[in-house]
């Protein structure tokens, strides 16, 4: 007890009721990533698909899109998502929603930017092989194509989702509970930064368990060039 | 009979025109070497046959079915059916082979006729062994593209070309990117697919290849095929002056 009251400088009831709490933060991370991967990739597919389409309209707008989100604060954007439908229609959004859609408006923007890189850097001799091979064009992007792009687009997306990992303390901006906000409670409460020091361990064991698994990911992928 | 005719074909990328036309015909059994300098308009000449580009006017039927035809000065395509009758019969090898390279080299050479002719894969799979077998790659079968040299990477588009059972087979410039070693490896397939009696239409630069394989060489240059005869013709005493300068910057090198 003495020994954690030493090294932590906070009062050593305090420090293990913390370990818990900071679990149950980093339960709430995972939630939001793992929402936020699950729409945000899909979609991001989506938007690249209509980036590169020959529709202009659509590219068009899906271009807007990703200079709005891309240009402006994922901040700003959670605060728009909580307190916009209030003051547009008067209604008050879920909390835990506002933030998911921020989260995944904000990176499928980023996927998809990421994917149309990845697309588009296959060369044309694979769309020229196919069809002269027979293929029909959907064969040659789903069996010729998309597999090339998933092992080009590997780490970028593990960047980005070790990106998110941090960004979900951003949430905090709409009070949404999570690792940092009770990293910034527990440490006014007990005036100590061992808090903080212990949430970015927490972020930074998340984020290695991401890392390790691109790595992990990559290797599996490495049979071919 | 002729497995391919080509009339009056003409090609612009923009203002540049690069066929003027061209007409040319391939018996079966035939194997036509088209030689000329770069920029003459031969692989564009080649992709318009193999539906990768689309000629502006101009007539082609491709083993009897025809593909294109012009009507009032305008284009005019056959139907989507008929249009992959004519991909299926006819192969094209690249330049720079075009391989999958995420898949093995049996898958390469298995998967169209899989996926494509709906063959079992098992038998899919025996053809493209003996395919592999006849290039000399059957220990590669297992292999990945990346792993292969540049002539193995060569033989086994070729073997993916063939698995599909084409009546003719293009080549467009099959050699370009190979080191004289592995050249001679790609034209010693050639020469044995021309002992079986493949028809087929060779875009090159290997003029030796050229004089010993064809039986008809083809000059173009500029978007026009200038001259064409019996290998023994052009080689021994073309007629026309470009054939003739062209030929002895070649022999200066």
């Amino acid at each position: 007890m003495e020994f954690i009251e030493s090294f932590s400088g906070m009062n050593a009831n305090a420090f293990l009721a913390m370990i818990p709490n900071m679990l149950v933060g980093c339960w709430q991370v995972i939630q939001i990533f793992l929402l936020t991967v699950l729409f945000a990739v899909p979609l991001g597919f989506l938007v690249a698909l209509g980036r590169i389409s020959r529709y202009k309209i659509l590219s068009g707008v899906i271009r807007i899109y990703q200079l709005i989100v891309r240009g402006t604060p994922l901040m700003l954007q959670l605060m728009f998502c909580m307190y916009a439908p209030s003051f547009l229609f008067g209604l008050t959004p879920h909390r835990f929603a506002a933030c998911i859609i921020a989260f995944v408006v904000n990176y499928a923007a980023y996927f998809g930017e990421i994917f149309r890189s990845g697309i588009q850097s296959i060369p044309q001799g694979q769309y020229e092989a196919g069809k002269v091979l027979g293929y029909t064009k959907t064969q040659v992007f789903f069996l010729i194509v998309l597999p090339q792009v998933v092992k080009r687009v590997i780490p970028p997306t593990g960047s980005e989702f070790m990106v998110l990992v941090k960004d979900t303390a951003l949430a905090q901006i709409i009070a949404q509970p999570q690792l940092f906000d009770i990293a910034i409670k527990t440490a006014a409460k007990n005036v100590s930064i061992t808090p903080y020091i212990a949430a970015g361990i927490f972020y930074l064991i998340m984020s290695a368990v991401v890392e390790f698994a691109f790595k992990k990911l990559e290797s599996k992928l490495d049979y071919y060039r | 009979m002729n497995l391919i005719e080509a009339n009056h074909i003409e090609k612009s990328f923009g203002s540049l025109q690069v066929l003027r036309d061209i007409s040319m015909h391939v018996a079966e059994g035939e194997v036509v070497a088209i030689i000329g300098p770069s920029g003459s308009g031969k692989s564009t000449f080649l992709r318009c046959l193999t539906q990768l580009e689309t000629a502006d006017r101009g007539e082609i039927t491709i083993c009897g079915k025809q593909m294109m035809r012009t009507e009032n000065g305008k284009a005019v395509f056959a139907d989507p059916k008929t249009l992959q009758e004519i991909i299926l019969c006819a192969g094209l090898v690249f330049q720079n082979f075009n391989l999958f390279p995420h898949r093995s080299v049996l898958q390469n050479v298995s998967d169209a006729p899989v996926r494509v002719l709906n063959i079992p894969r098992a038998q899919a799979e025996q053809t493209a062994r003996d395919l592999l077998d006849k290039m000399n790659l059957a220990n590669r079968a297992d292999y990945y593209p990346c792993q292969l040299s540049g002539g193995q990477q060569q033989r086994v588009a070729i073997a993916r070309a063939l698995a599909l059972n084409p009546r003719v087979l293009f080549f467009d410039e099959p050699t370009s990117a190979l080191d004289p070693e592995l050249t001679g490896e790609i034209l010693h397939v050639i020469r044995q697919l021309a002992d079986e009696h493949m028809t087929m239409v060779v875009v090159t630069h290997e003029m030796a290849f050229a004089r010993d394989v064809a039986d008809r060489v083809i000059f173009m240059d500029d978007g026009v095929i200038v001259e064409q005869g019996r290998p023994e013709e052009i080689f021994g005493g073309a007629h026309n002056e470009r054939t003739r300068a062209f030929l002895s910057r070649f022999a200066q090198n």
